[in-house]
C-alpha cells in the first residue's frame, strides 16, 4: 500500500515538475465571440514568439472585464463596448485599458428553410416582437404580420449573459437587457441552431458565423431598418454589407481591451500589433468580417500611443457611424 | 473474478435463511418476470453506453491519431489536439488523489476506529453523507473563494486539484470506512490478543486487509472526477493553453473543458474534434476503472486468512 502511494506521488510530481521557467505569460480572457480570433492570433503569435505564453479564457464579456478591471488579466476579449459600471471598477482599481476594435460580427435572424411567408422582417416588426410588453401577447406570426400565418411562433435566442443578447436587446428593443423572456435561450448557438432546423415555426437570432456553417439547414431573414442612408429596403447579411455597414442595426464591432499597464511589457505590445496586423488574414479564416484596412491602422497607432478610454461605449450600435470615423476623431 | 469470490462468500453470511424455501420459489411466473425485468434492466444501461460510445466513436474514427494527443490546440480544426488538456487532467488526478487519499483515508480510520460513538460522531457522519450529494458546482464556488482568493493560489492547477479533492473527499471517506468495516472484528481481537497495540493492528491487519476497497472507492471518485466541467471553470480553468504546465502554480486546461470549447464552435469540422476528445475521455476512464480491478485483485492475493 505505502508503495502504491508513493508511486502515485511520485508521478503527479514528476508530471508537475517538467519544463522550462525562462517563459513569460500574457492572460487573456473574455467573450466566447471573440474568443476564436484572439486564439489564432495567440496561436501564430507563438510560433514566432516560441517564449511568449498565452492562455486564452472564456468566462463571457462581462466575466473577463471583472478580470480585467481587478488586474487579473492583461488583455480583455469583449463582445460589446465597456459599460458605466465596469468602466467604474477599472478607474477604483486604477487599470487603464486602450480599446481596440478588431473585427464585426453581424447577428442574423433565422428561421426554419420550409418558411416561406418570412422573406424579410423590419426592424419595427422585430422591436414588437421581442419586447418585453410582447411576452403572453405576440405568440402567432400572424401577430407580427398581418398576412403571416395563423400559426404559433417559436423564438430562440442567445442567452441572457451573453455579448450578443446585450446587443440584440440594445438594437431592437432600444434598452438594455430588455427583451421578452418567454423564448427558449442558450449560450450554446450550436444547440439555437439545432432547435431551429427542427422547428417549421421557429425564428431565432445568433452569430452570423453560425448561419454560415448550417446554410443547409436554416434560412436566413433579411433585415429592413427603415431607414434608406444605409441601403432601401430589406439587407441580407452578408461579409460585405456587414462591413460597408449597410446590415443595421444588427451588425456590430467587437473588441479587444488591453491593458495600458500590460503595454509597458514588451511582449504584450508585440502581441497587441501582431493582433491588428494579422487580424486582416485570421479574421475571415475563423468566420468574422474583418473591419477596413484604414481602421486597423488607426487602431495599431491608437495600442501604439497607449491612448486611453473608449470611445465607443454607449454608441457601439450608432447608425451611419463607421469605426474609421470614430477611430479619426479618437485620434484628433 | 472478484465478483465470484463475493458471491460465494454471500451464501455463508446468509447461512440463516432456510436454502429450501429459496429453491421452491424458483420457476414460476413472478420469477421469471422478475428475471426478465433484472436482464433489461442491465441491458439497457448497456445498450446505451454502447450507442453513446458508438455514435461518438464512428464520428471521432478519422480524427484519432497519434497527432491529435500530441498537438496543441489551433484555429485549423484538422491540425488541433488535446495534449495541454490531457497532461493538465493527468496532473489534476495526480495532485487530487496525492491530496484526497491520505485525508480521506484518514478521517475514515478516525471515524471506525477511534471515535467514541456518540451524537457528535453522528452529526460528522450525517454531514459527510450529505456532503457527498452536494452539486460539484457548490465546490467550484467554494474552491473559487478559499483557494483562488484567500489562499490566493490563483487559478492554477493546484487550486483545481483542492477544489477536485474537496469534491472526492465525501466519495474517499465513505469507500474507506466500507472498505474497514469488512475487515471482521475476529481478526482485531486476535492481534490485540497477540499483545498488538492499536497502532500496530491498524498498520499489520486493518490497513492491508482494507487497501484493495479504499484503492478501489478512490479511483472509482477520481475516474468520475476526470470528468467533472463545473467546478473546474468556475475556478477558471482555461481554454487556450498551447504549451504544458511547469508547475503546481501553472495555469492549466482540462479535457472537459477543451471538449466544451470544441462543442460549442460553429464549424462542424470542430465538432468531429469534440467526439475524438470525447473518445479519449472515455478510454481514461476505462484504464482507471480497469486499474482500479487489477490493483483491487493483486492485493487481494496478498491477503491469508
Amino acid at each position: 500500500m505505502a508503495r502504491t502511494l508513493a508511486t502515485l506521488g511520485l508521478s503527479a510530481a514528476f508530471l508537475v515538475s517538467c519544463g522550462s521557467k525562462d517563459t513569460t505569460l500574457i492572460k487573456a480572457d473574455g467573450s466566447s465571440t471573440v474568443y476564436p480570433i484572439t486564439e489564432a492570433v495567440a496561436e501564430q503569435f507563438k510560433k514566432s514568439n516560441p517564449k511568449v505564453n498565452i492562455t486564452v479564457g472564456i468566462s463571457g464579456t462581462g466575466g473577463g472585464f471583472k478580470k480585467f478591471c481587478a488586474g487579473e488579466i492583461d488583455l480583455a476579449d469583449a463582445s460589446r463596448p465597456i459599460k458605466p459600471t465596469e468602466e467604474e471598477a477599472c478607474k477604483k482599481s486604477g487599470v487603464e485599458y486602450i480599446e481596440v476594435p478588431v473585427a464585426y460580427d453581424g447577428i442574423a435572424i433565422v428561421v426554419h428553410p420550409s418558411n416561406d411567408w418570412a422573406k424579410s422582417i423590419t426592424t419595427e416588426e422585430l422591436k414588437k416582437l421581442w419586447e418585453p410588453e410582447a411576452q403572453g401577447k405576440i405568440k402567432k406570426w400572424s401577430d407580427v404580420r398581418a398576412g403571416w400565418p395563423d400559426k404559433e411562433i417559436h423564438l430562440f435566442g442567445a442567452g441572457v449573459d451573453s455579448g450578443t443578447y446585450d446587443y440584440f436587446s440594445e438594437a431592437i428593443t432600444k434598452k438594455e437587457k430588455s427583451t421578452r423572456g418567454d423564448y427558449t435561450s442558450s449560450e450554446d448557438d450550436n444547440v439555437l441552431v439545432q432547435g431551429i432546423a427542427n422547428d417549421p415555426l421557429a425564428l431565432g437570432f445568433f452569430g452570423i458565423a453560425y448561419f454560415e456553417e448550417n446554410k443547409e439547414r436554416l434560412k436566413v431573414v433579411p433585415v429592413d431598418d427603415g431607414k434608406s442612408d444605409n441601403g432601401d429596403g430589406p439587407i441580407t447579411p452578408t461579409a460585405t454589407t456587414v462591413r460597408d455597414g449597410t446590415y443595421q442595426p444588427l451588425s456590430r464591432p467587437i473588441f479587444i481591451y488591453l491593458s495600458k499597464k500590460s503595454l509597458e511589457r514588451p511582449e504584450v505590445m508585440a502581441l497587441g500589433k501582431f493582433y491588428l496586423a494579422e487580424a486582416p488574414k485570421l479574421v475571415p479564416e475563423v468566420g468574422y468580417v474583418p473591419l477596413q484596412p484604414k481602421a486597423y491602422e488607426l487602431a495599431t497607432a491608437r495600442v501604439e500611443k497607449k491612448l486611453t478610454g473608449s470611445l465607443f461605449a454607449g454608441k457601439g450600435g450608432q447608425v451611419g457611424v463607421s469605426i474609421e470615423d470614430v477611430l479619426e476623431k479618437g485620434a484628433q | 473474478m472478484t465478483a465470484a469470490a463475493e458471491t460465494e462468500a454471500e451464501p455463508a453470511a446468509r447461512a440463516s435463511s432456510p436454502p429450501d424455501k429459496l429453491t421452491a420459489s424458483s420457476g414460476n411466473g413472478v420469477e421469471r418476470a422478475f428475471r426478465a425485468i433484472c436482464i433489461l434492466a442491465i441491458a439497457l444501461p448497456l445498450l446505451l453506453l454502447v450507442v453513446l460510445f458508438g455514435s461518438a466513436l464512428v464520428e471521432a474514427w478519422p480524427r484519432l491519431s497519434w497527432g491529435f494527443l500530441s498537438s496543441y490546440p489551433s484555429r485549423k480544426a484538422i491540425e488541433a489536439g488535446i495534449l495541454p488538456a490531457l497532461v493538465g487532467s493527468a496532473a489534476l488526478m495526480g495532485l487530487t488523489a496525492v491530496m484526497a487519499i491520505p485525508v480521506g483515508l484518514g478521517a475514515a480510520l478516525y471515524l471506525e476506529e477511534y471515535a467514541k460513538p456518540g451524537r457528535i460522531t453522528s452529526l460528522i457522519e450525517l454531514n459527510i453523507s450529505n456532503l457527498a450529494g452536494v452539486p460539484s458546482i457548490i465546490y467550484g464556488l467554494l474552491g473559487l473563494e478559499l483557494f483562488v482568493r484567500i489562499l490566493d493560489l490563483g487559478r492554477s492547477l493546484i487550486a483545481g486539484a483542492a477544489t477536485l479533492a474537496l469534491l472526492l473527499l465525501p466519495m474517499v471517506v465513505m469507500a474507506s470506512r466500507e472498505a474497514l468495516r469488512t475487515v471482521p472484528r475476529s481478526l482485531r481481537e486476535a492481534s490485540f490478543a497477540l499483545g498488538a497495540d492499536r497502532w500496530q493492528t491498524l498498520r499489520r491487519v486493518v490497513l492491508p486487509m482494507c487497501m484493495p476497497g479504499v484503492l478501489t472507492g478512490v479511483i472509482l471518485s477520481l475516474a468520475r472526477a476526470i470528468g467533472e466541467t463545473a467546478p473546474l471553470i468556475t475556478i477558471g480553468a482555461l481554454t487556450y493553453v498551447a504549451f504544458l504546465p511547469d508547475g503546481v502554480t501553472s495555469p492549466f486546461t482540462a479535457l472537459p473543458i477543451q471538449i466544451f470549447n470544441w462543442v460549442s464552435r460553429p464549424q462542424p469540422a470542430f465538432h468531429v474534434n469534440a467526439a475524438a476528445g470525447i473518445i479519449v475521455l472515455l478510454v481514461l476512464m476505462l484504464l482507471m476503472n480497469g486499474v482500479a480491478i487489477i490493483l483491487r485483485t493483486r492485493l487481494r492475493k496478498r491477503i491469508y486468512w
